[in-house]
C-alpha cells in the first residue's frame, strides 16, 4: 500500500517544529506501525535525510515507551499500544497524520520524541510501599481479599505511557494518577501511606504543570491497557479523605 | 513548569481535585436552587392568583422569625457564594488546561466525550451571561419588554414570553437548552468528582442520574415560556 504520512519534525527541545509530508510507498498491511516508520527511516537516511525520531523499546506491547498521536488518537485508531498497531487498520491511499504527545509537562526531545520524566517524579513522590527488605516474607500472612487484589492487578497494568495526557483536552494525567492510587490503595501493602501518598502525588501532578480532570473520558478511550475511570473517581475519593484526615 | 524537583510541603486543599471537589459542591447547591426555582416557575399553570402569592410567599417565608425576605436573602447569599466559588476554581482550572497544552494537535479526534462534556466551559460562560440578563429582566432591574408594569410578577412573565415578545420566550428556551447540557455533564461529573462512582455499574448510575437532571430541569423550565408563547398561559 502507498500513504502519504505528515510528520512532525523537530530538531531539538529548543527548536520551533513543523509538520512535514512523505510520500511512503511499499507499505505491507503485516507490518506494525512501527516498523512502517522504520522503512521510512531507511528511505530517508538512503537519500542522505535525517530519520524521523521515535521512541520504541519492547516492541510487544507492555513497557510503554512508544507513543505517538496518530490521525488525532494516540497509539492510533486501535486500543493497543503503537507497536501492536498494524498498517491493516489503515487502506491504501491514506494520509496519516503523526504527532508527538501535546502536553507541556511531557517536552517534545526530538521529532516525535517527548520526555515523559514527569511520571517518574510523580511516582517517586509518593507511589510506592515502604517495606523492610531482606528475607521474603510469609505469603499467607497478609490476606488481601480476592476483589480488591484482582481491581488492584487490574490497574496495575499500566504501563505508563502517557496516552491518557495525550487524549485528555485538559492535558491532565488523572487515569495514570488514578491507576497507581488504586493499585497500592486496594491492597493491605499500601494502607499506611495510603493517604499520604495521595497527597504528595496529587502535589507533584499538580506542580508538572498537568492540567485537572473534566471527567469526560477521552483518557480510558485512549488507554491501551483498557484502565477504566473508575480509577479517578477513586483517586478523587480518597484525596477527600486526605482533605480529612488533615494531610 | 516542569522541574525536576520533588515537592515538599504538601497540602491537599491546594491540589486541582480540591478545586473540582469545590465545583463539585458549589454545583449541586445549583442543582438544589434550580429545581426549587423550577418547582416555582410551574405555578404559572395554576393561574395568576397562585403564582403571586407564590411569590408573595416567598417573601414571607419564615416571618415572623425572619424579617420579610430574609429567608430569600438567606437563599441569595449562599447562590452568591456557590457562584463566586464555582465560577472562580473553573477559572483556575481552564487557565492550567490551556497551559498543559500550549502547542495544539493538528488533528485531534474525541473518541469518548459526550458533546455536553466538551461545551462545558462556554456552555457555562453562556449561562452567567444568562443570568446576569435574567436577573436584570426579573429581580433587579425588572425590566417589560412589552412596556407594561413590573409590579405584577405574572403579568411581567407573560408579558415577556406572549404576542410579539415571542422572541424573548425563544431565547429562554436556547438558554435552558444550554441549561440542560451543562447538567447533563455536570451532575455525571460532581458525582466522580465526589468519589461515588467506584465501578462501572455506579459510573452508569451517574450517567443516567446526568440525564434525569437534564431533561427534568431543563424541560421544566422550558414548559413555562413555551406554553406562554403558544398562548395556554395568558393573563
Amino acid at each position: 500500500m502507498n500513504l502519504t504520512l505528515k510528520i512532525w519534525r523537530q530538531a531539538d527541545a529548543t527548536s520551533a517544529g513543523a509538520m512535514h509530508t512523505y510520500p511512503l510507498e511499499g507499505v505491507s498491511e503485516d507490518m506494525s506501525f512501527l516498523e512502517m516508520l522504520d522503512l521510512l527511516n531507511e528511505k530517508l537516511v538512503t537519500h542522505g535525510e535525517e530519520p524521523v525520531a521515535f521512541d520504541s523499546d519492547c516492541r510487544e506491547g507492555i513497557c510503554g515507551m512508544c507513543s505517538l498521536m496518530i490521525n488525532g488518537q494516540a497509539h492510533g485508531p486501535e486500543v493497543t499500544t503503537t507497536c501492536q498497531l498494524h498498517m491493516r487498520s489503515f487502506s491504501d491511499g491514506d494520509t496519516i497524520t503523526i504527532e508527538p504527545w501535546r502536553a507541556d509537562p511531557f517536552p517534545v526531545v526530538k521529532d516525535l520524541i517527548v520526555d515523559r520524566s514527569a511520571f517518574d517524579r510523580i511516582i517517586q513522590n509518593g507511589g510506592y510501599i515502604s517495606a523492610n527488605t531482606g528475607s521474603a516474607p510469609e505469603a499467607n500472612s497478609v490476606p488481601a481479599p480476592r476483589d480488591k487484589a484482582m481491581r488492584a492487578f487490574n490497574v496495575a497494568t499500566c504501563i505508563g505511557c502517557g496516552a491518557c495526557v495525550a487524549a485528555c483536552p485538559n492535558g491532565s494525567a488523572s487515569l495514570f494518577l488514578g491507576a497507581k492510587i488504586t493499585h497500592l490503595g486496594e491492597l493491605p501493602q499500601g494502607q499506611p501511606e495510603r493517604y499520604s501518598r495521595v497527597s504528595t502525588m496529587v502535589a507533584q501532578h499538580d506542580h508538572e504543570g498537568f492540567g485537572g480532570c473534566t471527567n469526560i473520558g477521552e483518557c480510558a478511550a485512549a488507554c491501551p491497557k483498557e484502565i477504566p475511570l473508575d480509577v479517578i473517581s477513586q483517586l478523587n475519593k480518597d484525596l477527600r479523605t486526605a482533605i480529612k484526615q488533615g494531610h | 513548569m516542569a522541574t525536576t524537583e520533588l515537592v515538599k510541603g504538601v497540602r491537599a486543599t491546594r491540589s486541582t481535585i480540591a478545586l473540582k471537589l469545590a465545583m463539585a459542591t458549589s454545583g449541586i447547591i445549583f442543582i438544589l436552587f434550580v429545581l426549587l426555582h423550577m418547582y416555582g416557575n410551574l405555578k404559572a399553570f395554576s393561574g395568576h392568583d397562585a403564582y403571586n402569592t407564590y411569590a408573595e410567599h416567598l417573601r414571607t417565608l419564615g416571618t415572623p422569625m425572619l424579617p420579610r425576605s430574609g429567608a430569600l436573602w438567606v437563599i441569595r447569599v449562599v447562590l452568591i457564594l456557590s457562584l463566586v466559588v464555582h465560577v472562580g476554581s473553573a477559572v483556575a482550572l481552564w487557565k492550567r488546561a490551556s497551559a498543559a497544552r500550549s502547542t495544539k494537535y493538528q488533528v485531534k479526534k474525541n473518541v469518548a466525550s459526550s458533546l455536553s462534556s466538551r461545551t462545558m466551559r462556554w456552555g457555562g460562560v453562556t449561562l452567567l451571561l444568562f443570568v446576569i440578563w435574567h436577573l436584570l429582566e426579573f429581580t433587579i432591574g425588572k425590566i417589560n419588554i412589552s412596556g407594561g408594569a413590573t409590579n405584577d410578577p405574572y403579568n411581567l412573565l407573560v408579558d415577556s414570553f406572549s404576542g410579539t415578545s415571542w422572541w424573548m420566550g425563544v431565547i429562554y428556551l436556547i438558554a435552558m437548552l444550554c441549561l440542560g447540557f451543562h447538567l447533563h455533564h455536570g451532575t455525571f461529573s460532581a458525582c466522580q468528582t465526589l468519589g461515588l462512582t467506584n465501578s462501572a455499574a455506579s459510573r452508569a448510575r451517574a450517567r443516567i442520574a446526568g440525564w434525569v437532571v437534564a431533561i427534568v430541569i431543563a424541560g421544566g423550565f422550558s414548559l413555562v415560556p413555551l406554553f406562554t408563547i403558544f398562548g395556554v398561559i395568558t393573563k
